[in-house]
């Protein structure tokens, strides 16, 4: 707001002092570039959405929408394409992630922003975001050559819902505990203070007061996390299995939406490539609703 | 009259342990909570200690000098080429970017009015950009840039995609960087006689400095890591650094996909993610530096 100065006032309308012909030539010339720079961003969105729809939507009206979304093979060699499997397999492994990454990132972020010592906090914080900066790839890697031996020695079974999840919940950990982390140091001391004096112990005033003010943002930080899990693709592609099945348990292993992308795209033609556009027209839905869902509840968030 | 004092201070130390005692007893439910909470920070710590160590621990006997040799087959898997198109790939990615990235955020920072229809369009634009999943931008680089264009898969295909991947990170901060930019700073360069453009040059965006170089340290960390973007756009080739802007070349993330892919052996994998890590862990500590200046800067 401090921007509607009255240099600023002044600046819109062009009245600068300075206002020789060849002075106005360059400001107005460089306002016009800056704005195609700025709608290289909007130019971008609509290529690719555009992209998307013509290259995908011809092959889902030849497959037909219904048999797609809820059709449960994929046998490209038999032109028969059903993404229910991945539908599934996406959205069992990104709850998985939620259930196993979110409880521990909620906690670390309470702990961060309410009980660390200061010198924990000078060595923890890094190695977050150490853990948010590591590429998925090695994350992948680890999980294949860690966590899918333990599983399989464990459980007798290695890749599938379990590895995947696991691996995606420590990969959303480190952003869901920083934005958390954020939201609950923005509310106001007074609320904690308020619980203590009402006799609170320090726990119960961190989470029945701090915690539920936070909630907005804390919300946003697990849609955030759902965003990450739902489109990661290296990664899962190394531990889930990668088979076109509708899962049966935990540890059987599973397709994501992305996987099928990833896997099948070097070799895909003619209507197995529009199949597999349409499976990132799919994504594209499902990250777009959680996009919506972050939107609202940082709107719900600012006006509280 | 002393030993009243001191039985008073006694009285008090002890009722201060009891207290201690009786919370233990009378609030079960804080004392767990309590050990959730320390035991998380503990447990996510450990975490990532062992994500870390693993790699180290399996990756650095692994590293051995044919790994650094110019050229790549199935004999050496020498990573370098890799390494090189890597730093390649961060270069022209920045080049083209950064002026987009930059040119974008003194718009709407300086030049748009806050309330514009425009503006609102452009920062959902950039919010649905941000939200993207990688594998979506590599889907869409794949049929515009590698079959659309004709261009196959090239290094350039893999640039103009990681260029929509960056483009909202650097939107982003360089945004933020020059509105915390006083505007005091602005008022001064046009008291001075200045116009918009040198004060968008010569002040506001020296002034921003630390902010944009966070906004770029970042984006170097999102083109080394990317790997779901480039395997259908940049490919998967590697023999020896060409430097070739339209042959195929893979990054040090691709490669390590790429040796998983091909079911090559995991030591030299592992040798690979150690390079990948030295990567993480040198752009973190420079982001680190960076928001430490930039809060430096504008504490007072």
């Amino acid at each position: 707001m401090t921007r509607d100065t009255v240099t600023a006032r002044v600046l819109r309308k062009d009245l600068h002092p300075r206002g020789g012909i060849s002075h106005r030539v360059t400001e107005g010339v460089s306002r016009i570039l800056f704005l195609l720079f700025a709608c290289v961003s909007i130019l971008s969105v609509l290529t690719i959405v555009l992209f998307l729809l013509v290259q995908g939507v011809p092959a889902l009206s030849e497959i037909g929408v219904t048999e797609f979304l809820f059709g449960s093979e994929w046998r490209p060699s038999a032109d028969i394409y059903g993404v229910l499997t991945m539908v599934v397999g996406s959205l069992s492994v990104t709850a998985g992630a939620i259930i196993a990454g979110v409880p521990l990132a909620l906690l670390t972020a309470i702990f961060l922003a309410r009980f660390c010592p200061a010198p924990f906090y000078r060595v923890l914080k890094p190695v977050l975001r150490l853990m948010a900066g590591i590429p998925s790839v090695v994350y992948g890697f680890f999980g294949l050559t860690v966590i899918v031996p333990i599983l399989y020695n464990v459980f007798g079974s290695g890749k599938g819902i379990l590895s995947a999840s696991v691996l995606l919940g420590m990969m959303i950990l480190p952003t869901v505990a920083e934005v958390s982390e954020n939201a609950l140091r923005a509310v106001p001391g007074s609320y904690y203070e308020g619980a203590l004096a009402l006799g609170a112990t320090p726990e119960a005033g961190v989470f029945s007061v701090v915690l539920p003010a936070a909630r907005p943002g804390v919300s946003a930080a697990i849609v955030l996390g759902i965003g990450r899990a739902i489109g990661e693709a290296t990664a899962v592609v190394m531990v889930a299995g990668n088979q076109p099945v509708l899962p049966d348990g935990l540890l059987s292993g599973v397709r994501t939406l992305t996987a099928n992308i990833v896997l099948e795209m070097s070799y895909a033609a003619d209507l197995h490539l529009g199949a597999l556009i349409a499976t990132g027209i799919v994504l594209f839905v499902f990250v777009l609703l959680t996009n919506v869902a972050l939107a609202a509840l940082r709107h719900t968030g600012r006006q509280k | 009259m002393k030993t009243a004092i001191g039985g008073a201070a006694v009285r008090r130390v002890t009722g201060k342990c009891a207290g201690l005692q009786r919370r233990a007893l009378a609030h079960p439910g804080s004392v767990i909570l309590r050990m959730l909470v320390y035991g998380a920070g503990i447990l996510t710590a450990a975490l990532c200690l062992f994500l870390v160590g693993t790699v180290l621990v399996r990756g650095i006997p692994a590293l051995k000098p044919s790994l650094f040799a110019f050229t790549s087959n199935s004999e050496t898997l020498s990573m370098l080429p890799s390494v090189f198109n890597t730093l390649e790939m961060i270069f022209l990615t920045l080049l083209i970017a950064l002026p987009v990235g930059l040119g974008t955020a003194v718009y709407l920072t300086e030049y748009a009015s806050r309330a514009s229809r425009l503006v609102s369009l452009l920062r959902m634009a950039v919010e649905t950009l941000q939200g993207l999943p990688s594998v979506l931008f590599g889907l869409f680089g794949y049929l515009l840039f590698v079959t659309a264009f004709g261009w196959g898969y090239s290094m350039m295909a893999g640039v103009l995609t990681l260029v929509l991947i960056i483009l909202p990170v650097l939107i982003r901060t360089a945004e933020e960087a020059i509105l915390s930019v006083p505007d005091s700073y602005r008022e001064g360069s046009y008291a001075l006689g200045a116009g918009r453009l040198r004060t968008v040059f010569r002040v506001i965006l020296p002034a921003a400095l630390p902010g944009i170089l966070g906004g770029v340290v970042l984006s170097v960390g999102r083109i080394v890591g990317e790997t779901a973007a480039l395997i259908f756009t940049a490919g998967t080739a590697v023999s020896y650094f060409t430097g070739d802007v339209m042959g195929a070349g893979r990054t040090l993330a691709v490669h390590l996909y790429a040796l998983w892919n091909e079911g090559l052996s995991t030591s030299e994998a592992y040798a690979t993610a150690v390079i990948l890590l030295v990567f993480a862990v040198v752009i973190n500590a420079l982001s680190e530096y960076l928001t430490g200046k930039l809060r430096k800067r504008y504490a007072e």
